[in-house]
């Protein structure tokens, strides 16, 4: 398989899925480096919840490759497969186990053994405990850990979700729409936190947001109809006439 | 006609024979013989002779009324007294000490029969010439064939020439003096008849020239194969009818849970409560106008859907709305519902099953080729595609319809544009329940009328749905056909009950095989 | 559910099946304070019912799986103690064949049939009663959880399920009586079941094991196994996506529910005397949802409660007003849908409480 070169994390090629004939995905090409932080934008209907759907094996692509790391073909995985892979992946309306507290959310997230027969007598380590408290300062939310987390706020449940991820070690993260919903204070905060997130891993955000996307300052994709319309920094796609016409320019 | 006949008859046989009268007599003398085989040549050879006294004579020997008195007379016993059978002229002061019983054995019996076939092969009803000639067949008697080419020559109607046909055939094998060349035509006649009775006839005969005994043995397996593509379409025929039922109690569920995802487990009640309503109509019918009893279920359809539909959308309203969002919750609510509802009826109308009558242009059935049809199947399979058509037509070209796909496919949107969504949810639960209904008054037809009748229908129904694929009528269509054919493919191989519980494993496995039925409708849309 | 709660519970099963088996054989008959075996054997039956109710929360409450056909479990554990109590009868049937049960010995059979070896042995018996239920839970739920069907579909296949075994089971040719089950038993490991002191102790003994399984049952939701589940019920999807393969935690809690299940099919038995093909019939399944639903879906302890309350309920409603029955039942299963969803235990605990 032709590579664009080593340092590769992420590698989708030519990937198509339709939907009884409707095109979600058409022919769509991304290359992710690792250690890079990546927005895609897009309209409505662009294919960006799909593309997630698509690396974290929710959905089989009719064509295409998806490689991940050196050799990894994720289509022939499962989510939970590719989740112990080191993917994690963030969800547009924040899901986090609510009846469950702060904490017990971020325990079922750490990386560790996931059968049954391990979980069925597990019991709490220390090593464990020092990880979440890690966690519950950087997100912010130390002193809610035994909060149920649906009575958190939309804001706080985005974060937790966040730490959820973090709790999983993930080489690369997938984040939908992250500030959706929330204050210009929250919105800020969060930025700095996937910056601060990126330092040690990759990280793919899907967001409407232009200030956001502007704040975090990194490689814009846009994507549009299922392809990758233009491909730059924010202000190389913005000037690009295509993108003006069919997303920035209405 | 009839005198036509007669005299083409007596005509026939005073060329054929010139001295009839003295034969005839010879007949009514032989009568009053005493050893059997007198007798049934007696009766063979009066029946051939065509007198008009004929008929009445032999059939009073079948009825054990013919008595032999002095002198060689011959009397009928009738409720006014005694009858020459000669002349039928009354006969007055008989001396009943002198009479004897004529008495009839097996083979009399026989020769009888044959003898009123061949009589009745020239009546005047086509009906009655077509039980004669089938008798013929049955009885195949050599001596009937001059008769029988007779009968054959006057026929008019072509379907009892070929019944008299394949009688010429049948008793010709049976005849020591048919040439070769007739008896192979009269296999090749069998042959094309094909059915059971055929095939025995021919497997029974012996001592024929080889080129007959070859010819049989062809047809015989020619007629097994017909047999056995007859008993397919038999079993075609059965699915089908079982598949409409199946269609009939599934389809409102199509709409209840296909299109609106509202897990109805008081569905079967709605059927019941349709067959109710015809029970009522029926009871209503026989009190005031006992006339109009062939129209009750064209009365009971449309007032069964109303009750039906009014209690679905009262269900709708009283109980499903609070629940949507929650089909598990709303499962065992309606669950609650059914027992309630079952209960109800009893109470009202008694544990116990209901009469409910089939009006006599359902009853019967008709013959196509090899399998039968009875008319009440036939109508439900009529019946259940109409029901179907209905539908169809109602969501697609009505006013209604077309809100309650909006409503359906984007509640939301829907709404922003004016649909009263909440009335929209009320009118197609409504639909769905007045459909169950409607098949409840199909079902009153072939099930009994009892408070659980529902019960029996809601798995299946559930099954049907599901396995075509939610949300679509045509798959539920398809499915309940398929489950209906291969329900009666299985019964014959494994038994009824063995076969549907094959077919419930098989659909157990099939749903998690395919999760969404044979036609799932796919996309993102699914998956909110 | 809070150890209060659980402590409470036990302590309750565990009493009030001794004070009644006590009032049964130490108090004469006639005494006021007699219980009689009447009484012991309804409330034996309760408890059987109550391990079937505390199975289906496990599977319901906490994993998300609404089962509309655990009574099948129950009722093959159930069959196979009966396939037991039906060898230990020997001799003393009415046809007096010492290995073929009566029925089999009517319809002419000259030999036992394969899957009857074994059963007179009470220890295999009980193996079967544990191993039958749940070598079907674990095929049905592999093939089901691994498709991940769910939600409705999956309750209307296991009602499909149950309504197979239901026919199945009603054919003679099956070799388990068809219609008339297995009934006429005489004696367990050597005791007579018409003994007051057989029913007492089968009532002890029931109680003994709803307890032991309580405290499983506790163990498995409080474990971090417990949290996923409860996480697999809320957001199935979500679990996959950090690395949790749902399917085999449902396929345990289920497998693990269909053996309770059986273990009390297999106590309810001896204590009723038949069983019979009507224990698989779908209604009874439902049945024993709403049991759970009255007590609080999700507790467990009220998932007993449920079953004592709603079956001393019909206990009560089918002596003095059977034709009432249906409709208190039915609008039992409407009103705890609609206004109770918490059931009884969430009157009186906090909205939400974390089990």
């Amino acid at each position: 398989m032709r590579r664009p070169h080593a340092d590769t994390l992420l590698y989708l090629n030519g990937v198509s899925v339709s939907f009884d004939g409707f095109k979600a995905l058409n022919a769509l090409s991304l290359v992710v480096e690792k250690g890079e932080m990546r927005a895609v934008i897009g309209p409505n209907g662009a294919g960006k919840t799909t593309m997630m759907d698509v690396i974290t094996g929710k959905t089989r692509p009719d064509e295409g490759d998806v490689v991940f790391g050196e050799d990894v073909d994720l289509t022939k995985l499962d989510e939970p497969a590719i989740a112990a892979l080191g993917i994690g992946r963030k969800f547009q309306k924040p899901t986090v186990f609510e009846p469950h507290s702060v904490w017990d959310n971020l325990l079922l997230a750490l990386a560790g053994d996931r059968r049954p027969r391990f979980t069925l007598w597990a019991r709490e380590t220390g090593e464990e405990r020092d990880k979440i408290e890690e966690i519950l300062t950087t997100i912010r939310l130390a002193d809610l850990r035994h909060t149920r987390s649906g009575d958190l706020s939309h804001g706080q449940k985005q974060w937790l979700e966040i730490g959820m991820l973090l709790a999983q070690e993930p080489q690369l993260l997938l984040v939908d729409e992250p500030v959706a919903g929330m204050t210009d204070a929250e919105t800020a905060q969060t930025a700095d936190l996937l910056r601060e997130i990126n330092r040690t891993r990759s990280v793919v955000v899907v967001e409407h947001d232009m200030d956001f996307v502007r704040a975090l300052g990194v490689k814009v994709t846009v994507l549009h109809e299922g392809s990758v319309l233009s491909e730059g920094n924010l202000d190389h796609v913005s000037a690009d006439p295509k993108v003006i016409e069919v997303y920035l320019g209405r | 006609m009839t005198m036509l006949c007669r005299l083409l008859l007596l005509l026939v046989l005073s060329v054929a024979a010139l001295p009839a009268r003295a034969q005839t007599e010879d007949a009514f003398a032989g009568l009053a013989s005493d050893d059997f085989d007198g007798i049934g040549q007696a009766v063979t050879a009066l029946a051939l002779s065509g007198d008009k006294q004929a008929a009445p004579t032999i059939r009073a020997l079948q009825a054990e009324a013919l008595f032999a008195g002095a002198e060689g007379a011959l009397l009928i016993k009738a409720e006014s007294g005694y009858l020459d059978a000669r002349t039928g002229a009354p006969v007055a002061d008989v001396d009943e000490d002198s009479l004897n019983l004529v008495k009839v054995n097996n083979k009399v019996r026989r020769a009888v029969e044959a003898g009123l076939g061949s009589l009745d092969l020239f009546a005047t009803t086509p009906e009655v010439r077509r039980k004669a000639a089938g008798a013929v067949f049955t009885s195949r008697d050599p001596a009937i064939l001059p008769a029988l080419a007779r009968a054959l020559a006057q026929e008019k109607d072509a379907g009892v020439a070929t019944v008299m046909r394949e009688a010429q055939a049948a008793s010709l094998l049976e005849s020591t003096d048919a040439t070769e060349a007739d008896k192979l035509a009269a296999v090749a006649t069998l042959r094309l008849r094909g059915d059971l009775e055929a095939q025995s006839l021919l497997a029974s005969l012996h001592d024929q020239p080889a080129a007959v005994t070859a010819a049989a043995a062809t047809a015989i397996s020619a007629i097994a194969r017909l047999q056995q593509l007859w008993s397919i379409v038999q079993s075609v025929i059965y699915g089908l009818s079982l598949g409409s039922v199946l269609l009939l109690a599934a389809a409102g569920l199509a709409i209840t849970f296909g299109v609106m995802g509202v897990i109805n487990m008081a569905h079967g009640e709605m059927v019941m409560l349709g067959a109710y309503t015809t029970f009522v109509v029926q009871e209503v019918i026989r009190a005031y106008a006992p006339g109009w009893f062939g129209a009750s279920l064209f009365i009971a359809v449309p007032l069964a859907f109303l009750v039906s539909g009014a209690v679905g959308i009262l269900i709708e309203r009283g109980l499903i709305r609070f629940l949507y969002g929650r089909p598990l919750e709303t499962l065992l609510a309606t669950w609650g519902l059914s027992l309630v509802l079952q209960q109800a009826v009893r109470s009202v109308f008694g544990a116990n099953n209901r009469d409910v009558g089939t009006p006599a242009w359902m009853s019967g059935a008709t013959q196509w080729g090899g399998v039968t049809v009875t008319y009440n199947r036939l109508t439900i399979v009529v019946f259940a595609f109409l029901v179907l058509a209905a539908l169809m037509a109602t969501l697609r070209y009505t006013a209604l319809g077309l809100r309650m796909r909006a409503v359906t496919q984007n509640r939301r949107m829907a709404a922003a544009m004016g649909i009263r969504t909440p009335w929209i949810d009320a009118l197609t639960f409504g639909l769905g329940s007045g459909i169950a209904g409607m098949a409840g008054v199909a079902l009153s037809q072939i099930d009994n009328v009892s408070p659980n009748l529902g019960q029996g229908y809601i798995i299946d129904s559930f099954m049907v749905v599901v396995f075509g694929g939610v949300g679509n009528l045509w798959g539920t269509l398809v499915s309940a056909m398929t489950l209906g054919i291969v329900n009666k493919f299985l019964e014959p191989v494994a038994g009824a009950v063995l076969g549907k519980i094959v077919v419930l494993v098989l659909l157990i496995l099939f749903i998690q095989r395919k999760p969404r039925g044979m036609f799932p409708l796919k996309g993102r849309a699914v998956e909110a | 559910m809070s150890r209060a709660a659980l402590w409470l519970c036990l302590v309750a099963v565990l009493a009030g099946a001794v004070v009644l088996a006590g009032l049964n054989l130490a108090v004469p008959e006639g005494a006021s304070l007699h219980v009689s075996t009447y009484v012991v054997s309804l409330a034996g039956k309760y408890l059987c019912f109550a391990i079937l109710a505390l199975a289906l929360d496990l599977v319901w409450g906490f994993a998300g799986i609404l089962s509309l056909g655990h009574a099948a479990f129950f009722a093959l554990g159930g069959y196979a103690m009966g396939m037991y109590l039906m060898r230990e009868i020997g001799p003393r049937g009415v046809y007096g064949n010492a290995i073929l049960p009566d029925f089999m010995v009517f319809l002419n059979w000259k030999e036992l049939p394969w899957y009857w070896h074994g059963f007179d042995n009470p220890g295999f018996a009980l193996l079967m009663a544990i191993a039958v239920p749940g070598v079907l839970a674990l095929v049905f739920g592999w093939l089901a959880f691994r498709s991940r069907v769910s939600g409705v579909y999956l309750s209307i296949i296991t009602q499909a399920l149950t309504y197979a075994l239901l026919l199945a089971f009603f054919r003679n040719d099956m070799g388990f009586g068809g219609n008339n089950g297995l009934t006429d038993f005489k004696d367990i490991v050597g005791f007579d079941l018409h003994a007051d002191a057989t029913r007492d102790g089968l009532l002890l003994l029931t109680a003994v094991m709803l307890a032991l399984m309580l405290v499983v049952a506790r163990f498995v939701v409080t474990s971090r196994f417990g949290k996923v589940l409860i996480a697999v019920r809320d957001s199935e999807s979500r679990t996959r996506f950090l690395g949790y393969r749902p399917e085999r935690y449902k396929l345990f809690v289920f497998v693990l529910s269909a053996v309770m299940c059986g273990i009390g099919g297999a106590l309810y038995v001896p204590q009723i005397g038949i069983i019979n093909p009507s224990e698989f019939s779908p209604a009874n399944s439902i049945e024993a949802v709403i049991w759970v639903a009255v007590g609080g879906r999700g507790t467990l302890v009220g998932a007993i409660l449920g079953a004592v309350l709603v079956n001393f309920g019909k206990t009560i409603f089918t002596g003095a007003l059977p034709e009432l029955w249906l409709f208190a039942l039915g609008a039992l299963f409407i009103l705890v849908t609609l206004l109770l969803p918490n059931g009884v235990l969430g009157l009186f605990g906090k909205r939400g409480r974390k089990p």
